[in-house]
Formats: C-alpha cells, sequence, structure tokens
C-alpha cells in the first residue's frame, strides 16, 4: 500500500521535449512509473525518445487514461501548465519548476479549489512509492519500500533523510516532497491525513522548514487525529531573521517563523523532535522499534 | 527585490496615489535646488532600502532652500545605521527632497501574501508611523485586514470598510477608498511582494497622501518586469550577495569562520544546523543548486573564500544521480586555480562515491573525507578552531 501513487499510475510528462522533462521522464521510466506521453504545445502528433507527445493535456488524457501529470514547464507557463492539467481532469498534478511569481500561485491555487484535482508542489521534487513509481526527479536507488512515510518541504535534505532510513533498513511507504514555495497545492496536513489512513505506512517523518505556519498547523493536526509515531525535525535553526534561505517560503518575518516556535510546537503535539539532521533516521528507527 | 522610497513614489503615482511633489538630489546643492522649485518648507530624506531613517539621522526638515542644501550636506555621505541596516550601515548617495505636509493624522496601510490563506491580504490601522510589528504583536484589533479573492482581487465594498474603520469622513473617504483600490492595482501590477505606505497621512486641509512608501517585488516575477529591474540598486546590497546572485548561487553571508556549500536550500540550511550543533558557527548560507557543476562549484569556492572569516569550507552535496568522480574533480580544479590553502572538508552522496573519495584523497590538497553530516561537520569544526589559533 501507499498513498496518492503507485504502480497503476500513467503520468503524462508536460515539457517533456526540454532538457529536463526529456532527462527526467527517462529516469522515471527506467524506474518502473508507467509514463504513458508528455505535452508540449506544437509538437503534438512527434515522438519524442520513444513517447507520444501531444499538443495539449486534454489530448494526452483522452488518448491514454493518463490520471496524473508531471510538470517540468518554465516559471512563467508553470501555473498555466497546471490549470491545463486540472482542467483536463487529472487527479493528480505534479510541479517541479522551482520560480513559479507567487501571485501566479494564488490564482492557480483558486482555480484548482473548482476542480478535483491535487497538486504537488511546485518547487518540489515529486512524489515516490518506492518499488512501484517515481513520479519526480529524486535519485530512486536510494530509496526503498516500506513502513515510513515521509513528508517534506525540501529536496535534497528529503534525500538524506531517505538515505539514512534505508541504510538502517528502514523502507518508505511513500515519500512526498511538498515543496519550498508559500503558496502551494498539498500541505503537510493533506499528507499526514493520507499516512494516518494508510494501512501500509507505521510512522511518518516529517521535514519542516522555517517561515510560515505551515508546521503549527500540522502539529494541530498531529495532536488531534493522528495515532501513528511522527518524527519532526526543523532545518534552518540557524538562519537570520529577515533573509530568504533559498526557497521563497523559508524566511523568517516579524519575528514569525522561527524553527525553534516550530519545534515547541511540535513537541508539544506530541511528535519527536530531532535537533541534529544526522539523527533524523535513528530517531525514526527508535521510535518505530519502540512502538514495536 | 526592494526599490528606494522615491521608486516606489514614482510608481504609485502612476497609479493614482497621492504622493508629495518632491525630486531627488545626489548632491547639496541640487537638493537647494530642489527646495527652490518646490518652494516652502521641505523634507530631505535619506534614499536607503531600510526603514527607521527619522530616529537615525536620515530625515530633516528645512524651511527654505539653503536649509535644505544644509540638511543634504548633512546626509549625503553619512553611514546610515538603523535597526534594518547592516551593524556598519549603509552609506546614504541619494535624497530626496519633498514638500512638507500639515499633519492631521498618521495611518498605516499595506499589502502582502497571507501565506495560510493563499490569498493576499490588505491590512490598515490608526496606529500610522509606528513600528506595525510592535502594534501587531500587541495590539492585534488595532489592524484591520481584508482578503482580496484570489481570482477576482480587491472589492470596493472591502475598500469602503477599511475606510470606513480608518475613521475617514467627507472627500478624504472617497480618496482613501480609491487610494486602497489603486495600491491594490500597483502591487498585483508590479507583482508586489509587500506595498506599504507607513505612514498614509490625513493632511490638515483634509488629502490623504502617502508620506512613505515601501514597494518589494516578488524576485520570481523580475523576468516579466525589466521595468522595475532597472531600478535595482546595488549598492544597497552586499558585494559577494550580487556576485552570488549573477552565477545563480544562493549565497547569505553571517557571523561565524566555517563556509558552507551545499546544494539544495533545506540541506543547506540542515548542514548551518549540524555545524553549530558541533560547536561551531557557519560564515554562510550557500545553495549551489541541484547539479553541483565545475562552474558552479568554482564561483561558490571564489565567494566563499573572500570572506576573511572562513577558516575551513564544508563540502556536503547530496547528488543521488550526481557522479561523485566529476564533483571530486570539479573540487580538485577549483582549489588549485584558485590557490587555496584552507582545509576543505568533503561530503558526498552519488555514485562512483568510492573513487571521487580516492581523488581528493591523492590530489595532494588540504582534503578531508566524511561519510555522513554529522562527522563531516565534527570534522570541519575542529579543523576551523585550529585555523583560528584556538580560537572559535
Amino acid at each position: 500500500m501507499s498513498v496518492l501513487v503507485d504502480r497503476s499510475t500513467r503520468v503524462v510528462v508536460q515539457g517533456i521535449t526540454g532538457k529536463e522533462g526529456t532527462f527526467h521522464a527517462l529516469r522515471c521510466e527506467e524506474y518502473g512509473t508507467r509514463l504513458v506521453g508528455g505535452v508540449t504545445p506544437g509538437k503534438g502528433g512527434t515522438t519524442h525518445e520513444g513517447f507520444p507527445v501531444w499538443n495539449t493535456v486534454q489530448a494526452a488524457v483522452q488518448a491514454t487514461g493518463a490520471d496524473c501529470a508531471l510538470i517540468f514547464v518554465p516559471p512563467v507557463a508553470a501555473a498555466d501548465a497546471i490549470m491545463e492539467a486540472a482542467a483536463a481532469g487529472v487527479a493528480l498534478v505534479v510541479c517541479i519548476t522551482e520560480g513559479i511569481p507567487v501571485a501566479d500561485m494564488v490564482r492557480t491555487k483558486a482555480f484548482l479549489g473548482r476542480t478535483r484535482s491535487r497538486l504537488i508542489g511546485p518547487n518540489c521534487p515529486g512524489i515516490i512509492t518506492p518499488g512501484q513509481a517515481k513520479i519526480g526527479i529524486m535519485p530512486g536507488h536510494i530509496h526503498a519500500a516500506g513502513p515510513v512515510g515521509v513528508v517534506s518541504r525540501s529536496g535534497t535534505l528529503t534525500y538524506e533523510v531517505v538515505h539514512q532510513l534505508t541504510q538502517r533498513g528502514l523502507g518508505q511507504s511513500t515519500c512526498v516532497g511538498i515543496g519550498g514555495d508559500p503558496v502551494n497545492g498539498t500541505s503537510f496536513v493533506d499528507v499526514l491525513r493520507l499516512f494516518q489512513e494508510d494501512p501500509a505506512t507505521e510512522a511518518i517523518m516529517m521535514i519542516g522548514e522555517i517561515g510560515g505556519s505551515a508546521e503549527e498547523d500540522a502539529a494541530e493536526f498531529v495532536r488531534a487525529h493522528v495515532t501513528k509515531p511522527v518524527v519532526g525535525f526543523i532545518c534552518g535553526q540557524t538562519a537570520p531573521p529577515g533573509r530568504r534561505m533559498g526557497h521563497a517560503g523559508a524566511i523568517i518575518s516579524g519575528g514569525k517563523g522561527t524553527a525553534a516556535e516550530k519545534m515547541r510546537a511540535m513537541e508539544a503535539a506530541g511528535i519527536t523532535t530531532v535537533r541534529s539532521p544526522a539523527e533524523m533516521g535513528a530517531t525514526v528507527a527508535r521510535v518505530v522499534g519502540k512502538k514495536a | 527585490m526592494k526599490v528606494h522610497e522615491y521608486q516606489a513614489k514614482a510608481i504609485l503615482g502612476e497609479f493614482g496615489i497621492p504622493v508629495p511633489r518632491g525630486e531627488v538630489a545626489e548632491t547639496a546643492p541640487a537638493a537647494r535646488a530642489a527646495a527652490e522649485k518646490i518652494g516652502g518648507r521641505v523634507v530631505v530624506k535619506a534614499q536607503v532600502h531600510a526603514g527607521g531613517r527619522g530616529k537615525a539621522g536620515g530625515v530633516k526638515l528645512a524651511d527654505d532652500p539653503a536649509g535644505a542644501e544644509a540638511a543634504a550636506r548633512q546626509i549625503l555621505g553619512m553611514m546610515l545605521r538603523t535597526p534594518q541596516t547592516p551593524p556598519e550601515g549603509i552609506k546614504v548617495l541619494r535624497v530626496l527632497v519633498e514638500e512638507a505636509s500639515e499633519i492631521a493624522a498618521e495611518l498605516y496601510l499595506s499589502i502582502t501574501l497571507d501565506r495560510g490563506r493563499g490569498a493576499h491580504v490588505v491590512m490598515a490601522s490608526q496606529a500610522g508611523g509606528m513600528d506595525i510589528e510592535e502594534i501587531a504583536a500587541t495590539h492585534p484589533e488595532r489592524i484591520l485586514r481584508e482578503w482580496a479573492d484570489p481570482a477576482l482581487g480587491l472589492q470596493p465594498f472591502q475598500a469602503r470598510a477599511l475606510a470606513f474603520g480608518l475613521e475617514l469622513g467627507g472627500a478624504a473617504f472617497k480618496a482613501g477608498v480609491a487610494l486602497i483600490l489603486n495600491l491594490f492595482r500597483a502591487y498585483l501590477a508590479t507583482d508586489g511582494s509587500l506595498a506599504e505606505i507607513n505612514p498614509l497621512v490625513l493632511t490638515r486641509d483634509g488629502r490623504v497622501l502617502a508620506l512613505d512608501a515601501k514597494l518589494n517585488v516578488d524576485d520570481n516575477a523580475l523576468g516579466r518586469h525589466p521595468e522595475i529591474v532597472a531600478l535595482r540598486d546595488v549598492n544597497e546590497e552586499d558585494p559577494l550577495d550580487v556576485e552570488a546572485s549573477r552565477h545563480g548561487l544562493n549565497y547569505i553571508k553571517l557571523d561565524g569562520n566555517v563556509g558552507c556549500m551545499v546544494n539544495g536550500a533545506g540541506l543547506a540550511m540542515a548542514t548551518m544546523d549540524i555545524i553549530k550543533l558541533a560547536g561551531g558557527a557557519p560564515a554562510n548560507f550557500l545553495d549551489v543548486g541541484g547539479g553541483a557543476s565545475p562552474e558552479q562549484i568554482e564561483n561558490a569556492f571564489r565567494i566563499l573564500s573572500s570572506d576573511p572569516s572562513v577558516r575551513a569550507v564544508l563540502i556536503n552535496v547530496f547528488g543521488g544521480i550526481l557522479r561523485c568522480d566529476r564533483l571530486a574533480a570539479g573540487v580538485i580544479a577549483a582549489v588549485r586555480k584558485l590557490g587555496l590553502h584552507m582545509p576543505v572538508v568533503v561530503r558526498m552522496e552519488g555514485t562512483n562515491v568510492e573513487l571521487g573519495k580516492k581523488m581528493l584523497a591523492e590530489s595532494g590538497l588540504n582534503f578531508a573525507s566524511a561519510d555522513d553530516m554529522g562527522s563531516g561537520a565534527a570534522k570541519v569544526v575542529e579543523l576551523a578552531r585550529a585555523g583560528a589559533g584556538g580560537r572559535a
């Protein structure tokens, strides 16, 4: 079992003829993902690296029954690509693109609210159910199937925790990168709810960042609704206020959104927090062991 | 991206927002000429990207052109230090000379993103001219808020609600409603991340006027705003930050002596954190991006090593798809080319990691390899301490 994606998920890649789109479409297919084709406006009817290409997501969905879109479209056009996928009825839209103007995402999120599509990202590594489907840019080989659900705002830091888990023999049910932007599609709370309901997920690793209040909302949700053990880490404990730490969403402003504040909220909700990023895997192992 | 007050006022003016008449001057005689043109009492205001200028001596009233010249002479060239500037201050290169206004009330108005709601929020308060964050903390009820519909924008009834809340009456009410709607238009049209008027003043003759103006623009949207990019003032930015952004690197200088170079923002923050936990202090945040190409590594090294406080460097790259032998080759080439002598601890994950480690070990340069983040941090902190002569 897993959440959101598995071996039956049919993926269409928007922006498949671009450099990033081509490279990662091939890596996803190698991993075993059912990649049914791509969309590049103006290149419909052609074939790219063996993948059929359509002009519109609508046409791709009609031809292939795709239920997931993976987006590698440049920032200025990415919000439009998300809306196109949602309008075509694609259930899960995964947007990797970094650098989408925030005003575009505000409009896009409102648009998505009128559809039944779920967006993961933007500015995220994507989603992977180890051994079944990799829909994103994460290195597949560091993952292993198992009982830990991983949800994170960051990319390479997620790889770090997955690596630590796999090295300890702890596989993952599904890993979801929700992205580092201030306005995104799927929240921590959304993913925590899915993990709580997923019988294959026995423990949850959650990685947050400074900025905003998504981690506080997640902590409140865990307190009220999650019975599975949750381990939490917040990066940016040493970040100075007022400076954006790479991700558009990672900024402490007006004394709000500090790592200390978030850690406190998590601890108060019964989440086991980790101070050192080197201890994330070990802490999950301890928590899972304690439970067994 | 931030713009100067005078630039923000010019933009707001284009959107029909009333601003005081004024001119920018780079010399004291030019300030005098500006004051002559404006006539009457003027205010001379330092143009730097920081608030709190008044208390720091960067804003002066002058009764006549001679007074304006004297005020400009005092302000131009000074290192203005406010709570929002670096400790050494920012050098003032320009002043804005503006007509002085007869103020009846100081109000507050701003627009920014409410992340939690995924919507733009307009905030207004009668407690203008003060530190709004303090008001928000101590008297949250004194800040009025209206959230714009994400698809439809701010509606006139919302602007009226705010104007009534500010207790504007008569002509000022009408002008206030128009000003709020126009500020929202300006914010959207410029892809603002913050538009703030503090204070928004009610004048004795019943007009509303943007006495100060701050406009920050979403960096992700600059591609579609060449007119705003043209307003960038690199004098206001840390030269190392400017150099880094030219190379597509994310660099922020901090106070410690352990340089770090990491791929990915989250992992970069986590690396800073673990250096602190190991008893050291990070000298910077530096995200080289997902790929960590040889050119990026070399540019990153050049920027890192130009900070004289750096005693040792930790490279933490989680590549996955990235080949560690190529990364090692890039690191070795950069260190050779730049003639660096300080110790460099390398922690990398990806394919060919053993080959990469062997290349570093056999390079004859001052490298140490680490198998994980924890040992890498411990090692680099120890080396930085030794490099600083026991001080760290």
